[in-house]
């Protein structure tokens, strides 16, 4: 789960890293009046959407007049921002930050991540603040320094000092630094996250350190013991079947394309993309039903399917093993009743109760072209798509 | 022979009162495993359809002998199972939980550190042994005893391998389930050093998925250290970057992880890499003849 930037410097304030002062805004009446309250100017005005790049797409503004703020935030609101981050369709604006704008005399990268190769929390800074890590980490990966983190006895001052003398921080920036680091590792710890990022932090005019940009990224699997961060999740953000099928259980991901998938395991699910695209199809999703899914959950996920309306066709793929075949033979005859199903329906059933789910299938008088193996299921759904086009 | 489990592996069941846990371990007993006992904290003394219930897994592995057990406990839980285990001293541990929290494995992962067990898993189908032993929640009947082993990430795409090699008369010594988050166990290297020790495996195939660099790690390995043929498939080419697929772990990040990526690795390391997820057993029979 993701959040947007001034409720993850509302995180950050509350465990002591500073962050310039702010408020979300959502019209431009309160951004002016919010202006005011701030300070003196100048201020930012900053989309708040759940991608990066903003920046570059006028999504982050200058403004040096409270009336000048009110202007920008207005502008802002409701416009179609695109990034590199956004796709081409774009993310609409529904919120802005106004915050008081800060003198940089310096941008840094920091961020914290849980390293795979290593199993442990890994925290990562380079000097090339502002920048694409990625493009950092390609390019000139010496500028990028890592440290992990023992579990058992957390970020040390030690590792803080490394760092910050890595960064180019010398006096009481180094004191600063040590004490910045030490809070966030705390904050990604506390919060049960999967990425921290503060791109850039700054050294102001001021000799303060400041997170100027803040990233949260958040392990699903952990929200069941952080209620308070769930409720920050902004469905706007989110993709409406997505969200609908999370409601099911069901794992979820629209794609551009125009076959619709239905599967039962992850890893399953996406070797059957993979295969459509293989024989010149295009799915239209990833969709794992799970392996304990019942009747109701299967007409769900059908519904989900036909529910976009780029899918030409629909290819199910079920291995059971937990999964009984004629569980799924049962949804898919359910769901048929339930919501028209017009476009073609090819099945592909191995595993338990086969049989018993290939009967079904083949005595419910529904138009159902039934495959033989994974090959033969998507060749037979990509002519069937084809061929109706 | 076989890896990790045989017909003399005896297993326990954490979590055996709960519905998931008692299905698989009636499951595998009907498949010949010997299932010993349960753990359900609380419900000591108890016996389930003919399991002994015991309260901790100390007291169970002290009173059956068991030296391996399986884990059906919640995702809030299953960490503290997973160290309960080890703590007792059981040798083989297979976490078949899906969910939990990534920091609770980075501690389980360091608590693992100088113990003699083995985690495979978490959120993994488990290990079996065809005709000798089955520990998890694979369909057992789709296996046939033989001398091919298979290691994966994904569960469904093992059963989808394992019947493609069935179909063709090719039976398997031993199927691994790593499982699909980002922080687990047993790694993809850990079983190919395991299959290249083992007298009866002569082949390998190895399934990976989108995410992280431990495909490429384990085709490394296999090009220095392996003198048995491997094949392989990865899933996720059509995945997009940055959205999670299903599993946990199975995230193109940073532009880092992508199939494409890990296919060229696997194939200058010399592993007969499948083209589709149907061609799996056609890709070992490449490099390996029966």
């Amino acid at each position: 789960m993701n959040i947007h930037e001034y409720q993850a410097k509302a995180i950050l304030r509350k465990f002591g890293v500073p962050v310039p002062d702010g408020h979300v805004c959502y019209n431009g009446a309160s951004a002016r009046e919010w202006a005011k309250r701030l300070g003196e100017g100048p201020w930012v005005v900053k989309a708040q959407i759940h991608a990066g790049g903003r920046g570059k797409g006028g999504g982050v503004k200058l403004a040096r007049t409270s009336s000048e703020v009110q202007m920008i935030a207005r502008d802002m609101l409701g416009m179609t921002l695109r990034t590199h981050q956004t796709g081409p369709e774009g993310k609409v604006v529904h919120r802005v930050l106004v915050e008081n704008g800060c003198n940089i005399e310096n941008e840094l990268y920091v961020s914290l991540l849980v390293d795979r190769g290593t199993s442990r929390v890994t925290v990562m800074a380079s000097t090339e603040g502002g920048m694409d890590i990625e493009e950092v980490a390609a390019k000139t990966p010496e500028k990028i320094v890592t440290e992990a983190v023992d579990p058992l006895v957390g970020l040390t001052p030690f590792q803080c000092r490394k760092i910050a003398f890595s960064l180019g921080l010398r006096g009481k920036l180094t004191n600063k630094a040590v004490k910045l680091f030490g809070n966030l590792y705390n904050a990604f710890v506390a919060c049960d996250c999967s990425l921290l990022e503060i791109n850039p932090l700054v050294v102001t005019a001021e000799g303060d350190l400041v997170a100027l940009d803040a990233k949260f990224g958040f392990d699903d699997n952990a929200l069941f013991r952080h209620l308070q961060i769930g409720d920050m999740r902004d469905f706007d953000e989110e993709d409406a079947n997505e969200i609908e099928a999370s409601q099911h259980d069901l794992s979820y991901i629209s794609l551009s394309g125009n076959i619709g998938c239905l599967v039962n395991g992850a890893g399953l699910a996406m070797a059957t993309m993979d295969i459509i695209k293989h024989y010149g199809g295009d799915p239209a999703n990833f969709l794992d039903v799970g392996g304990g899914a019942t009747i109701e959950r299967v007409t769900e996920a059908f519904k989900i399917i036909l529910s976009d309306r780029n899918v030409k066709g629909i290819l199910v793929n079920i291995f059971g093993g937990i999964m009984k075949c004629d569980v799924i033979a049962t949804g898919v005859i359910e769901a048929a009743r339930q919501v028209e199903i017009k476009v073609p329906l090819v099945v592909r059933l191995e595993g338990t109760n086969v049989e018993l789910g290939k009967r079904l299938l083949a005595e419910s008088g529904l138009n159902i072209v039934a495959a033989d193996g994974m090959a033969d299921g998507a060749k037979k759904i990509v002519a069937a798509v084809t061929a109706a086009a | 022979m076989s890896i990790m489990i045989n017909k003399e592996t005896r297993v326990i069941t954490q979590g055996i009162t709960g519905a998931t846990g008692l299905f698989h371990a009636q499951g595998a007993r009907e498949y010949g495993t010997q299932m010993v006992g349960g753990v359900t904290p609380g419900k000591g003394g108890s016996v389930v359809d003919g399991f002994p219930v015991f309260d901790t897994v100390a007291e169970a592995v002290h009173e059956t002998g068991a030296n391996a057990s399986v884990i059906y406990v919640p995702p809030p839980f299953a960490a503290d199972s997973i160290m309960e285990a080890v703590d007792a001293g059981v040798e083989l541990v297979c976490c078949i939980t899906e969910g939990i929290p990534v920091l609770d494995m980075v501690k389980v992962k360091q608590y693992l550190v100088g113990k003699k067990t083995r985690l495979v898993g978490p959120n993994c189908p488990g290990v079996i042994t065809p005709g000798e032993c089955k520990i998890g929640i694979m369909p057992g009947y789709i296996h046939k005893p033989g001398k091919v082993g298979v290691v994966s990430r994904s569960g469904t795409l093992t059963y989808e391998a394992v019947w493609q090699l069935t179909s063709i008369g090719l039976g398997q010594s031993t199927c691994v389930g790593i499982g699909g988050d980002p922080v687990n166990g047993t790694s993809h290297i850990d079983c190919l050093r395991l299959f290249e020790e083992d007298p009866e495996t002569e082949a390998v195939i190895m399934i990976g998925e989108i995410g992280g660099s431990a495909e490429e790690e384990a085709a490394r390995f296999v090009k220095e250290h392996m003198t048995k043929p491997v094949a392989a498939y990865i899933a996720g080419v059509t995945a997009p970057p940055g959205k999670r697929m299903g599993h946990a772990g199975a995230i193109i990040s940073g532009g880092k992880g992508t199939a494409t990526e890990k296919v060229a690795v696997l194939r200058e390391c010399g592993i007969s890499v499948a083209d589709t997820p149907a061609e799996m057993a056609e890709a070992l029979l490449k490099v390996y003849r029966p």
